[in-house]
Protein backbone atom coordinates (compact mmCIF):
# COMPACT_ATOMS: atom_id res chain seq x y z
CA UNK A 1 0.00 0.00 0.00
CA UNK A 2 1.17 3.06 -0.78
CA UNK A 3 1.90 5.86 1.95
CA UNK A 4 1.72 9.82 2.02
CA UNK A 5 5.03 11.81 1.49
CA UNK A 6 5.62 13.57 4.94
CA UNK A 7 8.19 15.22 3.55
CA UNK A 8 9.67 16.31 0.13
CA UNK A 9 13.74 15.59 0.27
CA UNK A 10 14.18 19.74 -0.66
CA UNK A 11 16.07 21.27 1.76
CA UNK A 12 13.91 22.82 4.91
CA UNK A 13 15.46 26.37 4.28
CA UNK A 14 13.16 25.83 0.71
CA UNK A 15 10.38 25.09 2.61
CA UNK A 16 7.20 26.84 1.87
CA UNK A 17 5.22 26.17 5.08
CA UNK A 18 8.00 25.77 7.93
CA UNK A 19 6.96 28.02 10.85
CA UNK A 20 9.78 29.32 12.55
CA UNK A 21 10.77 32.43 14.57
CA UNK A 22 14.03 32.54 13.39
CA UNK A 23 15.34 33.79 10.12
CA UNK A 24 16.46 31.05 8.11
CA UNK A 25 19.10 31.81 5.12
CA UNK A 26 20.90 29.33 2.79
CA UNK A 27 22.85 29.13 -0.25
CA UNK A 28 24.60 26.65 -2.14
CA UNK A 29 27.77 27.37 -4.43
CA UNK A 30 30.08 25.01 -6.34
CA UNK A 31 34.09 26.24 -6.32
CA UNK A 32 36.30 24.33 -8.43
CA UNK A 33 38.71 23.81 -5.62
CA UNK A 34 39.42 20.86 -3.04
CA UNK A 35 37.68 21.10 -0.14
CA UNK A 36 40.30 21.40 2.19
CA UNK A 37 41.75 24.82 0.94
CA UNK A 38 38.26 26.15 0.80
CA UNK A 39 37.72 25.21 4.51
CA UNK A 40 41.02 26.48 5.57
CA UNK A 41 40.40 29.32 3.83
CA UNK A 42 37.28 30.30 5.78
CA UNK A 43 38.57 28.79 8.76
CA UNK A 44 40.78 31.53 9.43
CA UNK A 45 37.81 34.04 10.12
CA UNK A 46 39.34 37.25 9.55
CA UNK A 47 39.64 36.46 5.72
CA UNK A 48 35.69 36.40 5.40
CA UNK A 49 36.13 40.22 5.28
CA UNK A 50 37.54 39.93 2.09
CA UNK A 51 34.36 38.19 0.46
CA UNK A 52 31.90 39.46 2.73
CA UNK A 53 29.66 43.00 2.68
CA UNK A 54 29.65 45.31 5.00
CA UNK A 55 32.57 43.91 7.47
CA UNK A 56 34.36 46.23 9.82
CA UNK A 57 36.31 44.43 11.27
CA UNK A 58 36.56 40.24 12.21
CA UNK A 59 39.54 39.83 14.90
CA UNK A 60 40.30 36.46 16.28
CA UNK A 61 40.51 36.00 19.71
CA UNK A 62 41.79 32.49 19.80
CA UNK A 63 41.65 29.52 17.61
CA UNK A 64 37.90 29.09 18.30
CA UNK A 65 36.49 32.70 18.97
CA UNK A 66 36.32 35.51 17.09
CA UNK A 67 34.80 39.30 17.52
CA UNK A 68 32.65 40.68 14.17
CA UNK A 69 31.95 44.46 14.02
CA UNK A 70 29.52 44.85 10.99
CA UNK A 71 28.28 47.74 9.55
CA UNK A 72 24.35 48.50 9.96
CA UNK A 73 22.01 51.84 8.72
CA UNK A 74 22.33 55.23 9.51
CA UNK A 75 26.53 54.98 9.91
CA UNK A 76 25.60 52.57 12.87
CA UNK A 77 27.71 49.44 13.71
CA UNK A 78 26.60 45.96 15.62
CA UNK A 79 28.82 43.66 17.05
CA UNK A 80 29.50 40.17 18.78
CA UNK A 81 31.40 37.46 19.39
CA UNK A 82 31.10 33.91 17.62
CA UNK A 83 32.22 30.77 18.91
CA UNK A 84 32.91 27.51 17.10
CA UNK A 85 30.91 24.76 17.93
CA UNK A 86 31.78 22.12 15.42
CA UNK A 87 34.59 21.72 13.70
CA UNK A 88 35.62 18.60 11.09
CA UNK A 89 38.49 20.01 9.30
CA UNK A 90 38.07 20.04 5.73
CA UNK A 91 34.76 19.35 5.63
CA UNK A 92 32.37 21.42 7.81
CA UNK A 93 32.20 24.62 10.42
CA UNK A 94 29.86 25.14 12.78
CA UNK A 95 29.19 28.29 14.88
CA UNK A 96 26.74 30.23 17.38
CA UNK A 97 27.03 34.03 19.03
CA UNK A 98 27.90 34.31 22.35
CA UNK A 99 26.04 36.25 25.48
CA UNK A 100 24.37 39.34 24.35
CA UNK A 101 25.12 39.46 20.52
CA UNK A 102 23.29 42.51 19.11
CA UNK A 103 22.30 40.15 16.41
CA UNK A 104 22.20 36.61 17.56
CA UNK A 105 23.16 34.34 14.98
CA UNK A 106 24.14 30.65 14.28
CA UNK A 107 25.55 28.58 10.85
CA UNK A 108 27.01 26.02 9.52
CA UNK A 109 29.20 25.77 6.30
CA UNK A 110 29.63 22.08 4.71
CA UNK A 111 32.42 21.47 1.83
CA UNK A 112 31.54 18.38 -0.07
CA UNK A 113 33.60 17.56 -3.48
CA UNK A 114 32.13 16.16 -5.94
CA UNK A 115 33.72 14.21 -8.74
CA UNK A 116 34.61 16.42 -11.67
CA UNK A 117 33.01 19.54 -10.43
CA UNK A 118 35.11 20.69 -7.12
CA UNK A 119 33.26 21.63 -3.73
CA UNK A 120 29.82 22.04 -2.84
CA UNK A 121 30.06 24.55 -0.35
CA UNK A 122 26.48 24.91 1.32
CA UNK A 123 26.20 27.72 4.25
CA UNK A 124 22.91 27.89 6.60
CA UNK A 125 22.86 30.95 8.73
CA UNK A 126 20.04 31.24 11.38
CA UNK A 127 19.58 34.82 12.95
CA UNK A 128 17.30 36.42 15.58
CA UNK A 129 16.59 40.15 15.00
CA UNK A 130 17.06 42.04 17.95
CA UNK A 131 14.69 44.22 19.86
CA UNK A 132 14.98 47.56 20.83
CA UNK A 133 15.17 50.73 17.87
CA UNK A 134 18.56 49.51 16.64
CA UNK A 135 17.22 46.05 16.11
CA UNK A 136 14.05 47.30 13.66
CA UNK A 137 16.85 49.30 11.75
CA UNK A 138 19.13 45.83 11.74
CA UNK A 139 15.84 43.90 10.73
CA UNK A 140 14.65 45.67 8.41
CA UNK A 141 17.88 45.96 6.16
CA UNK A 142 18.52 41.97 7.27
CA UNK A 143 15.24 40.71 6.08
CA UNK A 144 14.98 42.82 2.62
CA UNK A 145 17.52 40.46 1.05
CA UNK A 146 19.28 38.20 3.49
CA UNK A 147 19.60 35.35 0.74
CA UNK A 148 20.62 37.47 -1.87
CA UNK A 149 23.43 39.27 0.64
CA UNK A 150 24.57 35.07 1.19
CA UNK A 151 24.05 34.62 -2.10
CA UNK A 152 26.91 37.43 -3.51
CA UNK A 153 29.03 37.19 -0.78
CA UNK A 154 29.60 33.14 -1.45
CA UNK A 155 30.40 34.21 -5.24
CA UNK A 156 32.59 36.35 -4.40
CA UNK A 157 34.48 33.72 -2.11
CA UNK A 158 34.33 31.44 -5.42
CA UNK A 159 35.29 33.98 -7.48
CA UNK A 160 38.77 34.62 -5.02
CA UNK A 161 39.19 30.66 -4.92
CA UNK A 162 38.94 29.83 -8.83
CA UNK A 163 40.57 32.73 -10.05
CA UNK A 164 42.31 34.96 -7.50
CA UNK A 165 40.66 37.69 -7.30
CA UNK A 166 37.57 39.25 -7.03
CA UNK A 167 35.25 40.78 -10.84
CA UNK A 168 35.10 44.23 -10.19
CA UNK A 169 34.06 46.74 -12.76
CA UNK A 170 35.95 49.57 -11.27
CA UNK A 171 37.94 51.06 -14.18
CA UNK A 172 39.94 52.75 -11.63
CA UNK A 173 41.72 52.47 -8.30
CA UNK A 174 39.75 55.26 -6.95
CA UNK A 175 36.21 53.60 -8.19
CA UNK A 176 37.75 50.62 -6.32
CA UNK A 177 38.23 52.43 -3.03
CA UNK A 178 34.73 53.77 -4.07
CA UNK A 179 32.54 50.44 -4.21
CA UNK A 180 34.15 49.10 -0.88
CA UNK A 181 32.98 51.64 0.98
CA UNK B 1 40.87 59.86 -22.12
CA UNK B 2 38.64 59.99 -24.38
CA UNK B 3 35.23 57.56 -24.85
CA UNK B 4 32.15 57.21 -26.42
CA UNK B 5 29.51 56.83 -24.13
CA UNK B 6 25.79 56.50 -23.58
CA UNK B 7 23.57 59.12 -22.51
CA UNK B 8 19.62 57.29 -23.51
CA UNK B 9 18.00 56.41 -26.76
CA UNK B 10 19.84 57.72 -29.35
CA UNK B 11 21.95 59.80 -27.42
CA UNK B 12 25.59 58.72 -27.56
CA UNK B 13 28.69 61.31 -27.11
CA UNK B 14 32.19 61.06 -27.13
CA UNK B 15 33.58 62.27 -23.68
CA UNK B 16 36.41 62.55 -21.73
CA UNK B 17 36.78 60.82 -18.70
CA UNK B 18 39.51 58.84 -16.93
CA UNK B 19 42.26 56.77 -17.65
CA UNK B 20 41.60 53.15 -16.42
CA UNK B 21 43.96 51.57 -14.67
CA UNK B 22 45.25 47.73 -13.28
CA UNK B 23 43.20 47.19 -10.75
CA UNK B 24 43.26 42.87 -10.48
CA UNK B 25 46.56 40.91 -10.84
CA UNK B 26 45.37 39.54 -13.89
CA UNK B 27 44.37 42.62 -15.79
CA UNK B 28 45.85 44.74 -18.70
CA UNK B 29 45.64 47.25 -19.73
CA UNK B 30 44.97 47.59 -24.10
CA UNK B 31 45.38 51.32 -26.30
CA UNK B 32 42.85 50.41 -28.39
CA UNK B 33 44.11 50.64 -32.01
CA UNK B 34 40.39 49.65 -33.90
CA UNK B 35 37.30 49.07 -32.63
CA UNK B 36 33.78 48.42 -34.24
CA UNK B 37 30.14 49.17 -33.82
CA UNK B 38 28.05 46.08 -33.39
CA UNK B 39 24.48 45.89 -34.57
CA UNK B 40 23.59 44.64 -30.88
CA UNK B 41 25.66 47.74 -29.88
CA UNK B 42 21.83 49.53 -31.97
CA UNK B 43 19.73 47.22 -29.34
CA UNK B 44 21.52 49.38 -26.52
CA UNK B 45 21.07 52.74 -28.69
CA UNK B 46 17.95 52.04 -29.44
CA UNK B 47 16.89 51.60 -25.44
CA UNK B 48 15.92 47.75 -25.66
CA UNK B 49 18.36 46.66 -23.01
CA UNK B 50 17.73 47.70 -19.62
CA UNK B 51 20.16 48.20 -16.74
CA UNK B 52 22.31 50.91 -18.74
CA UNK B 53 23.27 54.07 -16.87
CA UNK B 54 24.50 57.49 -18.04
CA UNK B 55 27.84 57.71 -18.80
CA UNK B 56 28.54 53.69 -19.73
CA UNK B 57 31.51 53.01 -22.30
CA UNK B 58 30.16 51.12 -24.62
CA UNK B 59 31.93 48.59 -27.29
CA UNK B 60 32.84 44.74 -26.98
CA UNK B 61 34.69 44.57 -30.38
CA UNK B 62 38.11 45.78 -29.86
CA UNK B 63 41.54 45.01 -30.26
CA UNK B 64 45.06 47.04 -29.39
CA UNK B 65 48.28 47.39 -27.87
CA UNK B 66 48.88 46.04 -24.09
CA UNK B 67 50.77 49.21 -22.97
CA UNK B 68 50.22 47.44 -18.85
CA UNK B 69 50.44 44.25 -17.15
CA UNK B 70 49.06 42.99 -13.91
CA UNK B 71 51.38 41.31 -12.25
CA UNK B 72 49.77 38.08 -13.03
CA UNK B 73 49.38 38.80 -16.42
CA UNK B 74 50.93 36.44 -18.83
CA UNK B 75 50.90 39.47 -21.68
CA UNK B 76 53.55 41.61 -22.46
CA UNK B 77 54.26 44.99 -23.40
CA UNK B 78 53.90 45.99 -27.05
CA UNK B 79 51.92 42.71 -28.04
CA UNK B 80 49.16 42.74 -30.31
CA UNK B 81 45.57 41.66 -29.08
CA UNK B 82 42.24 40.86 -30.00
CA UNK B 83 39.79 40.86 -26.85
CA UNK B 84 36.85 38.29 -26.94
CA UNK B 85 33.68 40.32 -25.96
CA UNK B 86 33.29 37.80 -23.19
CA UNK B 87 34.97 38.09 -19.82
CA UNK B 88 35.80 34.25 -18.60
CA UNK B 89 38.48 33.27 -16.23
CA UNK B 90 39.38 29.93 -17.71
CA UNK B 91 39.18 27.94 -14.09
CA UNK B 92 35.59 27.57 -13.45
CA UNK B 93 33.51 24.52 -14.41
CA UNK B 94 31.88 26.04 -17.39
CA UNK B 95 35.34 27.38 -18.40
CA UNK B 96 36.82 23.60 -18.16
CA UNK B 97 33.89 22.79 -20.23
CA UNK B 98 34.57 25.24 -23.15
CA UNK B 99 31.34 26.79 -22.24
CA UNK B 100 33.45 30.21 -21.79
CA UNK B 101 29.91 32.61 -22.27
CA UNK B 102 28.50 31.01 -19.14
CA UNK B 103 31.74 31.78 -16.73
CA UNK B 104 30.38 33.26 -13.96
CA UNK B 105 33.68 34.56 -12.31
CA UNK B 106 33.90 38.32 -14.13
CA UNK B 107 30.82 39.15 -13.48
CA UNK B 108 30.90 41.39 -10.27
CA UNK B 109 28.54 39.60 -7.44
CA UNK B 110 26.73 42.68 -7.05
CA UNK B 111 26.07 42.56 -10.91
CA UNK B 112 24.45 39.19 -10.93
CA UNK B 113 21.37 39.92 -9.47
CA UNK B 114 19.31 40.90 -12.18
CA UNK B 115 20.31 37.87 -14.14
CA UNK B 116 19.47 35.56 -11.62
CA UNK B 117 15.74 37.12 -11.71
CA UNK B 118 15.29 37.20 -14.83
CA UNK B 119 16.86 34.09 -16.08
CA UNK B 120 17.59 31.96 -13.12
CA UNK B 121 21.42 31.87 -13.31
CA UNK B 122 23.91 34.87 -13.38
CA UNK B 123 26.03 35.27 -17.14
CA UNK B 124 29.31 35.93 -18.26
CA UNK B 125 30.73 39.51 -18.21
CA UNK B 126 30.88 41.31 -21.14
CA UNK B 127 32.35 44.65 -21.84
CA UNK B 128 30.33 47.44 -22.55
CA UNK B 129 26.78 45.70 -22.16
CA UNK B 130 24.98 47.12 -19.52
CA UNK B 131 25.37 46.35 -15.98
CA UNK B 132 23.27 42.97 -16.43
CA UNK B 133 26.36 41.93 -17.64
CA UNK B 134 28.79 43.59 -15.49
CA UNK B 135 28.54 47.20 -15.85
CA UNK B 136 32.12 47.08 -17.38
CA UNK B 137 33.60 50.07 -19.67
CA UNK B 138 33.98 49.13 -23.27
CA UNK B 139 36.29 49.02 -25.77
CA UNK B 140 35.12 52.54 -28.17
CA UNK B 141 37.71 54.57 -26.27
CA UNK B 142 41.40 55.03 -26.12
CA UNK B 143 42.28 52.78 -23.61
CA UNK B 144 40.52 49.55 -22.14
CA UNK B 145 41.07 47.69 -18.69
CA UNK B 146 40.63 44.07 -19.47
CA UNK B 147 40.10 41.14 -16.43
CA UNK B 148 41.37 37.60 -16.93
CA UNK B 149 43.93 38.87 -19.57
CA UNK B 150 46.15 35.84 -19.10
CA UNK B 151 43.00 33.84 -20.70
CA UNK B 152 41.19 36.04 -22.78
CA UNK B 153 43.11 38.04 -25.62
CA UNK B 154 44.58 36.07 -28.58
CA UNK B 155 48.19 37.93 -29.10
CA UNK B 156 48.01 38.34 -33.15
CA UNK B 157 51.51 37.80 -35.06
CA UNK B 158 53.00 40.85 -36.26
CA UNK B 159 52.59 42.16 -39.48
CA UNK B 160 48.67 41.24 -39.75
CA UNK B 161 46.78 44.53 -40.13
CA UNK B 162 44.15 44.91 -37.97
CA UNK B 163 41.39 44.64 -39.84
CA UNK B 164 41.94 41.07 -41.22
CA UNK B 165 41.66 39.87 -37.15
CA UNK B 166 39.11 42.65 -35.48
CA UNK B 167 36.07 40.12 -36.04
CA UNK B 168 37.28 37.62 -34.14
CA UNK B 169 36.65 39.59 -31.10
CA UNK B 170 32.89 38.84 -31.75
CA UNK B 171 31.07 38.47 -35.00
CA UNK B 172 33.50 36.02 -36.55
CA UNK B 173 33.23 33.33 -33.83
CA UNK B 174 29.56 33.94 -33.20
CA UNK B 175 28.81 33.10 -37.58
CA UNK B 176 30.61 30.13 -36.59
CA UNK B 177 29.25 28.92 -33.40
CA UNK B 178 25.94 29.39 -35.46
CA UNK B 179 26.76 27.40 -38.46
CA UNK B 180 28.42 24.73 -35.47
CA UNK B 181 24.97 24.79 -34.20
CA UNK B 182 23.02 24.07 -36.99
CA UNK B 183 24.67 20.88 -37.22
CA UNK B 184 24.98 20.76 -40.67
CA UNK B 185 24.90 17.64 -42.89
CA UNK B 186 26.40 16.97 -46.18
CA UNK B 187 23.68 17.70 -48.89
CA UNK B 188 21.97 19.78 -46.45
CA UNK B 189 20.22 23.40 -47.51
CA UNK B 190 20.71 25.95 -44.87
CA UNK B 191 18.32 29.24 -44.13
CA UNK B 192 19.91 32.32 -42.51
CA UNK B 193 17.59 34.78 -41.89
CA UNK B 194 19.33 38.43 -41.66
CA UNK B 195 22.53 39.46 -43.68
CA UNK B 196 24.25 41.35 -41.11
CA UNK B 197 27.63 40.85 -40.14
CA UNK B 198 26.96 37.92 -38.31
CA UNK B 199 24.38 36.83 -40.85
CA UNK B 200 27.20 36.80 -43.46
CA UNK B 201 29.80 35.20 -41.76
CA UNK B 202 27.72 32.25 -40.97
CA UNK B 203 26.94 32.10 -44.56
CA UNK B 204 30.63 31.51 -45.09
CA UNK B 205 30.86 29.35 -42.26
CA UNK B 206 28.12 27.21 -43.17
CA UNK B 207 29.44 26.28 -46.45
CA UNK B 208 33.04 25.58 -44.87
CA UNK B 209 31.08 23.31 -42.69
CA UNK B 210 29.55 21.62 -45.56
CA UNK B 211 25.98 22.67 -46.32
CA UNK B 212 25.39 21.93 -50.35
CA UNK B 213 22.94 24.98 -50.49
CA UNK B 214 22.44 28.32 -48.30
CA UNK B 215 19.28 30.89 -48.71
CA UNK B 216 19.80 34.41 -47.36
CA UNK B 217 16.87 36.27 -46.44
CA UNK B 218 16.66 39.95 -45.52
CA UNK B 219 15.52 42.94 -47.53
CA UNK B 220 18.18 45.33 -47.94
CA UNK B 221 19.49 45.00 -51.50
CA UNK B 222 23.44 45.62 -51.01
CA UNK B 223 23.21 42.86 -48.04
CA UNK B 224 21.62 40.65 -49.70
CA UNK B 225 24.42 40.78 -52.52
CA UNK B 226 27.25 40.08 -50.03
CA UNK B 227 25.19 36.98 -49.32
CA UNK B 228 25.24 35.97 -53.15
CA UNK B 229 28.74 36.98 -53.85
CA UNK B 230 29.60 33.82 -51.13
CA UNK B 231 27.36 31.43 -53.18
CA UNK B 232 23.70 31.78 -50.82
CA UNK B 233 20.87 32.31 -53.20
CA UNK B 234 18.60 34.75 -52.11
CA UNK B 235 15.13 35.55 -50.75
CA UNK B 236 14.06 39.51 -50.62
CA UNK B 237 11.18 39.17 -48.05
CA UNK B 238 10.09 43.01 -49.00
CA UNK B 239 9.91 40.96 -52.65
CA UNK B 240 8.85 37.34 -51.72
CA UNK B 241 7.06 35.80 -49.68
CA UNK B 242 9.82 33.46 -47.80
CA UNK B 243 7.85 30.75 -46.40
CA UNK B 244 6.35 30.39 -49.70
CA UNK B 245 9.69 30.42 -51.57
CA UNK B 246 11.79 28.30 -49.13
CA UNK B 247 9.18 25.66 -49.20
CA UNK B 248 9.02 25.64 -53.35
CA UNK B 249 12.81 25.98 -53.30
CA UNK B 250 13.07 22.96 -50.98
CA UNK B 251 10.66 20.93 -52.93
CA UNK B 252 8.52 21.35 -50.19
CA UNK B 253 10.53 19.85 -47.54
CA UNK B 254 12.26 23.12 -45.82
CA UNK B 255 15.94 24.08 -44.74
CA UNK B 256 17.88 21.59 -42.87
CA UNK B 257 18.66 23.85 -40.57
CA UNK B 258 17.61 26.90 -40.03
CA UNK B 259 19.54 29.94 -38.45
CA UNK B 260 18.25 33.11 -36.86
CA UNK B 261 20.44 36.03 -37.04
CA UNK B 262 18.10 39.25 -36.27
CA UNK B 263 16.79 39.34 -33.12
CA UNK B 264 14.78 41.24 -30.94
CA UNK B 265 14.74 44.33 -33.44
CA UNK B 266 12.89 42.30 -36.67
CA UNK B 267 12.12 44.70 -39.41
CA UNK B 268 9.11 44.38 -41.61
CA UNK B 269 5.47 45.21 -41.70
CA UNK B 270 4.22 41.86 -40.72
CA UNK B 271 1.41 41.74 -38.56
CA UNK B 272 2.80 39.98 -35.63
CA UNK B 273 5.67 42.25 -35.82
CA UNK B 274 3.63 45.20 -35.47
CA UNK B 275 1.85 43.79 -32.57
CA UNK B 276 5.36 42.82 -30.82
CA UNK B 277 6.42 46.87 -31.53
CA UNK B 278 3.11 48.22 -30.17
CA UNK B 279 3.69 45.54 -27.00
CA UNK B 280 7.30 46.27 -27.00
CA UNK B 281 6.89 49.94 -26.51
CA UNK B 282 4.34 49.91 -23.79
CA UNK B 283 6.53 47.10 -22.23
CA UNK B 284 3.96 44.39 -22.26
CA UNK B 285 6.49 42.22 -24.46
CA UNK B 286 10.42 42.95 -24.88
CA UNK B 287 11.35 41.36 -27.75
CA UNK B 288 9.91 41.68 -31.98
CA UNK B 289 10.54 38.21 -32.63
CA UNK B 290 8.96 37.90 -36.04
CA UNK B 291 12.68 36.00 -37.62
CA UNK B 292 12.90 33.53 -35.32
CA UNK B 293 9.02 32.72 -35.85
CA UNK B 294 9.13 32.34 -39.36
CA UNK B 295 12.65 30.55 -39.41
CA UNK B 296 10.95 27.81 -36.73
CA UNK B 297 7.59 27.45 -39.47
CA UNK B 298 9.84 27.14 -42.58
CA UNK B 299 12.30 24.76 -40.86
CA UNK B 300 12.01 20.86 -41.93
CA UNK B 301 10.61 18.39 -39.93
CA UNK B 302 13.41 16.98 -37.26
CA UNK B 303 15.63 20.03 -38.55
CA UNK B 304 17.27 21.98 -36.49
CA UNK B 305 17.06 25.66 -35.34
CA UNK B 306 19.95 27.75 -34.29
CA UNK B 307 19.59 31.20 -33.19
CA UNK B 308 23.07 33.56 -32.62
CA UNK B 309 20.67 36.45 -32.84
CA UNK B 310 20.08 38.51 -29.02
CA UNK B 311 17.03 38.19 -27.48
CA UNK B 312 16.85 39.99 -23.95
CA UNK B 313 13.47 39.02 -22.32
CA UNK B 314 10.05 37.72 -22.71
CA UNK B 315 8.39 36.97 -25.96
CA UNK B 316 4.83 36.29 -27.29
CA UNK B 317 3.36 34.13 -29.69
CA UNK B 318 6.06 31.78 -29.98
CA UNK B 319 5.69 28.84 -32.23
CA UNK B 320 6.75 26.49 -29.47
CA UNK B 321 3.82 23.51 -30.60
CA UNK B 322 6.01 23.88 -34.24
CA UNK B 323 9.16 23.19 -32.13
CA UNK B 324 7.40 20.17 -30.66
CA UNK B 325 5.47 18.85 -33.05
CA UNK B 326 8.07 19.18 -36.18
CA UNK B 327 10.76 17.57 -33.51
CA UNK B 328 13.15 20.41 -33.72
CA UNK B 329 16.27 21.12 -31.92
CA UNK B 330 16.98 24.48 -31.05
CA UNK B 331 20.55 25.67 -29.95
CA UNK B 332 21.68 29.09 -29.00
CA UNK B 333 23.70 30.91 -26.56
CA UNK B 334 26.26 33.91 -26.20
CA UNK B 335 28.97 33.01 -28.39
CA UNK B 336 31.30 30.78 -26.53
CA UNK B 337 34.67 32.98 -28.32
CA UNK B 338 37.62 31.52 -26.68
CA UNK B 339 36.72 28.32 -28.13
CA UNK B 340 36.70 29.05 -31.80
CA UNK B 341 40.01 31.99 -32.03
CA UNK B 342 43.04 29.39 -32.74
CA UNK B 343 41.00 27.70 -35.83
CA UNK B 344 39.33 30.82 -37.15
CA UNK B 345 42.74 32.68 -37.02
CA UNK B 346 44.28 29.90 -38.91
CA UNK B 347 41.17 30.79 -41.32
CA UNK B 348 41.67 33.77 -41.93
CA UNK B 349 45.48 33.62 -41.99
CA UNK B 350 44.75 31.05 -44.87
CA UNK B 351 42.40 32.79 -46.46
CA UNK B 352 39.82 30.34 -46.11
CA UNK B 353 37.75 33.48 -44.44
CA UNK B 354 37.08 36.52 -46.02
CA UNK B 355 36.96 39.65 -43.20
CA UNK B 356 37.55 42.78 -44.66
CA UNK B 357 34.98 43.01 -47.35
CA UNK B 358 32.31 43.64 -44.83
CA UNK B 359 33.86 46.85 -43.71
CA UNK B 360 31.89 49.98 -45.38
CA UNK B 361 33.16 52.99 -43.03
CA UNK B 362 36.39 53.72 -41.45
CA UNK B 363 36.10 56.44 -39.14
CA UNK B 364 37.65 57.99 -36.02
CA UNK B 365 36.63 57.55 -32.45
CA UNK B 366 35.55 61.57 -32.49
CA UNK B 367 33.22 60.64 -35.12
CA UNK B 368 31.60 57.71 -33.28
CA UNK B 369 28.26 59.29 -32.85
CA UNK B 370 28.20 60.07 -36.24
CA UNK B 371 28.87 56.42 -36.72
CA UNK B 372 25.75 55.41 -34.76
CA UNK B 373 23.56 57.48 -36.26
CA UNK B 374 24.61 55.90 -39.68
CA UNK B 375 24.40 52.30 -38.65
CA UNK B 376 21.00 53.09 -37.60
CA UNK B 377 19.16 54.61 -40.30
CA UNK B 378 21.11 53.12 -43.39
CA UNK B 379 21.65 49.72 -42.75
CA UNK B 380 21.29 48.42 -46.57
CA UNK B 381 24.79 50.82 -47.16
CA UNK B 382 26.30 50.59 -44.00
CA UNK B 383 27.31 47.51 -42.93
CA UNK B 384 30.06 47.24 -40.55
CA UNK B 385 32.04 50.31 -39.04
CA UNK B 386 35.49 50.48 -37.67
CA UNK B 387 36.47 53.36 -35.63
CA UNK B 388 39.84 54.15 -34.98
CA UNK B 389 41.03 56.32 -32.05
CA UNK B 390 44.35 57.26 -33.72
CA UNK B 391 42.74 58.67 -36.85
CA UNK B 392 41.50 62.18 -35.41
CA UNK B 393 45.35 63.16 -34.91
CA UNK B 394 46.38 61.65 -38.22
CA UNK B 395 43.57 63.47 -40.49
Amino acid sequence: MSQTLAHDDAPVTASKTADSKRELVAQAVTINRPAQELYDFWREFPNLALVMENIVSIEALDRNRSHWVVRAPGGRTVEWDSLVTKDVPGREITWQSEGDADVANSGRIVFEEVPGRGTVVTATIAYEPPAGAIGKIVAKVLQREPNVQARRDLRRFKQLMETGEIATNARTLRMLAEENT
Amino acid sequence: MRALTWHGKHDVRVDTVDDPEIVNPRDAIIKVTSTAICGSDLHLYDGYIPTMKAGDILGHEFMGEVVEVGPKSTLKKGQRVVVPFTISCGQCYHCGKKQFSACPNGLPADNQDIAMEAYGHEMAGLFGYSHMTGGYAGGQAEYVRVPFSDFGPLVIPDGVEDEKVLFLTDILPTGWMAAENAEIEPGDTVAVWGCGPVGLFAVQSAFLLGAARIIAIDHFPHRLELAKKFGAETINFEESATYDALMEMTGGIGPDAVIDCVGLEAHGAFADNIIDQIKASTFLGTDRIHAIRQAIIACRKGGRVSMPAVYGGFVDKFPLGAVMQKGLTLKTGQTHVQRYLPALLAAIMEGKIDTTFMISHRMALEDAPKGYKLFHDEQDTTTKIVLKPDMALAA
